[in-house]
This record gives structure tokens, sequence and C-alpha cells, in this order.
């Protein structure tokens, strides 16, 4: 079993404490829970009412807020801000990078989940933690160490600038950015998977005389494609919405150098709240998108299981 | 199997060069100062305010929502409400919600006119652009880490325990403090942790909420950009180590508390 981790999102396959295989009637998640008698109703609701309390504080009301603050001067101002070109240039900019992290961070993901999912070797654990390094660093830390390798006095420096490459204020520096803050978050759901699954199918296709590319394509795609499906997911929605580490290897220059959220907080600083609503109901979508899917994946791997 | 396969090079090549290099190359280069100049830049007055607003803050909104995690979970897990499903979605926000969006909405319902600010308003309380609204910021990002680490150890816990308890003369408190919280303790630290190191680390959705003014709300990782901005690339790394160092501590003690927690598997 991997240890569980700073993953921010632990999913379905890999939440803390659950053995991975689980008795069909230990996991009723959804059976209706009986109070205990000698606990009153009175109680109930009070620990109820100041669980939704607390929640509305931190959660709720700040979420609603973003929708509400979007569309207060009506639909035409809100469409009006999404076709500015400051705005849709820090779109372009932000779809460019996830596409370019995210085919790169999966590959990595699915060798480094099959290397350690399917090899025991020394130091096995110590690389399930090194892994999960990225989720502990602060964002800013992960900028300043991307600054220090390929900024101007950093080791490759003066190799960047005989080549006159450009990647510190450039978008180079911010796709490394955002692949190192990404990094472990397809490993992290397919090595679950992987373990659970087992080798049976893969060693029977083997005597069977497939190539590894077809029991690659043919037999393990099929079992990990959810948990690969939802490592994705994190991987896209984190890629949009890195802020730290992307805003100190960018410089931050409008329509060069500026993503969504640096966006966001420009027009922010610029008492542009309503443009900065705008830009946030995008990403708050995106992010109602990747909780419906979490559900998703929950419930297909919960009727697998029983 | 010994043989060296394609994934396994290419796993050790894409580690050592998105993540080995990186934090060499800021360990290096806090190497090259000498231990004297480490210290003192590590240790000078506007850096400890910021240890002081960051690390006080951030226990005190982890130890916060520990106590408020575990209520939320327990509400979750043991009882039946309308809507109990999509509140369980929902703890999930702040994982999936770009921090810098955050950081723009709880500025402005935590500001002196906003929806929650203007009820404080009144009394003199300022939240957002105070050390408050750091605090705030904290909380909202480290609110799932508890309540997500307890759910599967509380839906496991045998309810016949503390029937046996009840019905042996235990009252109620008695029995949440000996029977029900021991077995939760070390999942509860060990989200109590994590949403503590969540919260040192956080960047920006703070620096949004947060006026940055040193001695009052400047966190560690805002000092660390403003220094970038200046070109301070050495008082950068200095206060970058520190928080690095800090970090492995803190991963280091989350997993010998989950080691602890695995004795109650078995």
């Amino acid at each position: 079993m991997t240890p569980s981790s700073l993953n921010p999102f632990p999913s379905p396959n890999n939440a803390p404490n659950k053995e991975p295989n689980k008795e069909p009637n230990n996991a009723p998640n959804d059976l209706p829970k009986v109070a205990p008698q000698s606990e009153s109703k009175g109680l109930k609701r009070v620990l109820i009412g100041v669980a939704i309390a607390y929640l509305a504080l931190v959660l709720f009301i700040p979420a609603l807020n973003v929708f509400v603050q979007a569309f207060n001067r009506g639909i035409g101002a809100f469409f009006s801000n999404l076709v500015a070109p400051d705005f849709t240039h820090a779109v372009g900019l932000t779809l460019i990078i996830t596409l370019i992290v995210v085919p790169i961070n999966a590959v990595f993901g699915l060798c480094a989940a099959w290397a350690i999912a399917r090899n025991h070797f020394f130091g096995r654990t110590l690389l399930i933690s090194l892994l999960d390094l990225p989720f502990s660093i602060s964002p800013v830390v992960a900028g300043l160490m991307i600054v220090l390798l390929y900024g101007r006095s950093g080791w490759f420096g003066p190799l960047l600038r005989a080549a006159d490459i450009q990647i510190i204020f450039s978008w180079p520096g911010m796709v490394l950015a955002t692949a190192f803050v990404t990094l472990p978050f397809v490993a992290r759901e397919v090595i679950p998977v992987l373990e659970e699954v087992g080798t049976d199918q893969e060693e029977a296709a083997k005597t069977l005389g497939a190539k590894d590319w077809e029991i690659f394509w043919r037999v393990t795609m099929p079992n990990i494609r959810w948990g690969l499906l939802y490592g994705l997911l994190l991987t896209n929605s984190r890629a949009m919405g890195e802020f730290g580490a992307v805003a100190v290897v960018s410089g931050n220059i409008i329509r060069k150098t500026q993503t969504l959220p640096l966006f966001i907080e420009e027009s922010y600083k610029q008492y542009q709240t309503q443009v900065a609503f705008s830009a946030a109901v995008l990403l708050a979508l995106l992010a109602v998108v990747t909780l419906v899917f979490k559900e998703i994946v929950e419930r297909r791997t919960k009727i697998k299981q029983t | 199997m010994p043989k060296i396969s394609l994934p396994w090079r290419v796993t050790w090549l894409y580690l050592t060069l998105m993540l080995f290099m990186p934090i060499a190359a800021l360990l290096l280069k806090a190497a090259s100062t000498s231990p004297a100049e480490f210290w003192r830049i590590a240790t000078d007055e506007v850096a400890m305010a910021t240890y002081d607003v960051t690390f006080v803050t951030a226990l005190v909104t982890a130890l916060f929502n520990g106590v408020f995690g575990l209520l939320i979970a327990w509400v979750l897990v043991r009882y039946e409400f309308p809507g109990r499903r999509i509140v369980d979605a929902a703890i999930d926000l702040p994982f999936a919600l770009p921090t810098a969006v955050a950081g723009l909405t709880l500025a402005t319902v935590y500001s002196n006119n906003g929806w929650i600010g203007s009820l404080f308003a009144p009394f003199g309380i300022r939240i957002a652009f105070t050390r408050l609204g750091v605090g705030i910021a904290m909380t909202f990002i480290s609110l799932p880490f508890v309540v997500r680490t307890l759910q599967p150890v509380l839906q496991e816990m045998e309810q016949e325990l503390e029937e046996a308890a009840w019905s042996l003369g235990a009252s109620r408190q008695q029995t949440f403090w000996r029977v029900i919280l021991p077995p939760l303790m070390p999942a509860l630290l060990t989200g109590i942790a994590l949403g503590f190191s969540r919260a040192v680390g956080e960047y920006g959705s703070i620096v949004i909420i947060a006026g940055n003014v040193p001695f009052q709300d400047l966190i560690a990782p805002v000092l660390i950009f403003q220094r970038l901005e200046q070109f301070d690339y050495v008082g950068a790394t200095v206060l970058g180590t520190v928080l690095l160092l800090i970090s492995l501590g803190i991963l280091l003690v989350i997993n010998l508390l989950q080691a602890w927690g695995r004795q109650y598997d078995a």
C-alpha cells in the first residue's frame, strides 16, 4: 500500500487508511446512518447546524459570491469582459501551457506509476515520498528553484544566453514551473489502481505471446483508464489554476506572460473587480467540473468493487 | 526485475531534470553563502516577523480546522440529512478552486463592505488586509484535509463500542474522550499536519487578501517573492531554503503519524 500523502486530491482509489480490497459489506458509504438511540435529536440538529454554518462562512458564501459578483452588472457586462484582448490573450496562454504540460506529465506519470507499482526495489518508499515533494514545497519556492536554474545568473544562464534562449520571464519558464507543481498527480492516481489490478492479466497476455506495447494498450490501459483520466483532470485543473510558481517565473507582462490567474490578480489590484470576477467564473466552473467528475469516478470504482 | 526498462529510464530522467536539479540548485545556492551570512539573512527582523505571521497563523488555523473538521466529518459520516451528498462533494472545493479565485472572492466577502466583513466592521474588526484575513485564507485552503483523513477512519469505526460504553454507564463526555477520540487521534493529527503544511506554503490566495505589510500580515512566501522582484536572489534563496527544510520536516512528521495510524488498522 502506498502511504497517503500531501496529495491535495485524495482520490477514491487512495483514500488514506483504506484497504484496497474492501469486502462489499464493509463499504456502505450510502446506507442510511442510524444515530444511536442515546443520542438525542437535539444534539444531532445542533451539530449539523454548526457544521453547515462553518462551511457556509468559509466555503459556500465565498463560492456563491464568485458568481454573484461576475453577473451583478448583467450578462452583457460579463460577456464584454470576456472579449477584451488582455483577457483572451491570458486565456490563450493558459491553454497553451496546459496543452504542453498535461501530455508530458501524463507520459511521465504512467512511466513512474509502472516503475513503482510493478517493481520492488530498494528505496521504493523513499521514491514515493520524493514523488510527492512538489505538493509540500511552497509554489513560490518552486518558482525560485526554476529561476535559480534557468535565470540570468542561474546554472544554465550563460549557456542559454549564448544560445539566445529566454526561459525566465517567458513561456518556457512558465511551462517548467507548471510541470513542477503538477508532476505527481497522474502517478499518484495510477499507482493504487495498478497495485490493485495485480499482474495476472498482464502475465497471461505475455504467455499468450503479446508484445509489451500490446499488453500496455489492450490489457493495462483498460484497467487504469479511470484513474488515469482523473489524474489528467487534476493535472489540467492545477495547471490552469497555478498562481504562485508561475507568478515568480513569468514577470507578469500583460499580453505576453500573463495567465488567467495572474490576470485575475492584476485586474483586482487595478480595482477592476468586475473584470477579475468574470475571469474567476471560468476557473470556478473548471473547479466544479473537476468535482463532478470526481464524483463520477468515485461511483464507477465503487460499482466495480461491489 | 533488474532489467532497465524504458519507463524506468524515463522516470529517473524526468525526476532528475524536473525535481532533483531544481532542489539541488536551491540548496547549492544557499550553501554558497557563509553560515554567518545565512543566519543573518534567515533571522533578520523582517524575516522573523514573517515566520511569526506564517507559522503561528497556520498553526492556529490548522487547529481550528482540526476541531471543525472533526465535527464536519462526524456529521457527514454519522447523520443523514437533506443535501448531505452535495455538502460532502463540496468539501473538496478548496482543492479544486484556483487559489487566485479563492483569494479574490474571500477578499471581497470579508472586506469592510463585503457580505460577511460588513457584519464585523461596526465592531471595529477588519478582516481583509489584516492578519485575520491571512487566517481566513489559510482556513479555506486547509479545510478539506482533516475531513478527508478522518472520514474513512470514522466509517470503519464500530458503533458497537460506543453503545457498549453507554450501556456500561459512561456519560456522553466520557464516551467521546475515552472511546471515540483515541482511535481517531492519528488521522486527526495527520489531517492537522497536512493542513498546516498546505497553509505554510500558500501564496496565491493570501497575497490577494492580505495587505502584505511587514510586521503585520506579510507571510514568508510573499517576502520571497518581493526579494526576487528586487533581484535579491541570495535573500530569496535563504528564505526559500528555510521554508523547504521546514516542509521536509513536516513531511517527516506526517509519515510518522501515518505509521502510527496504521497500527490501528491491524
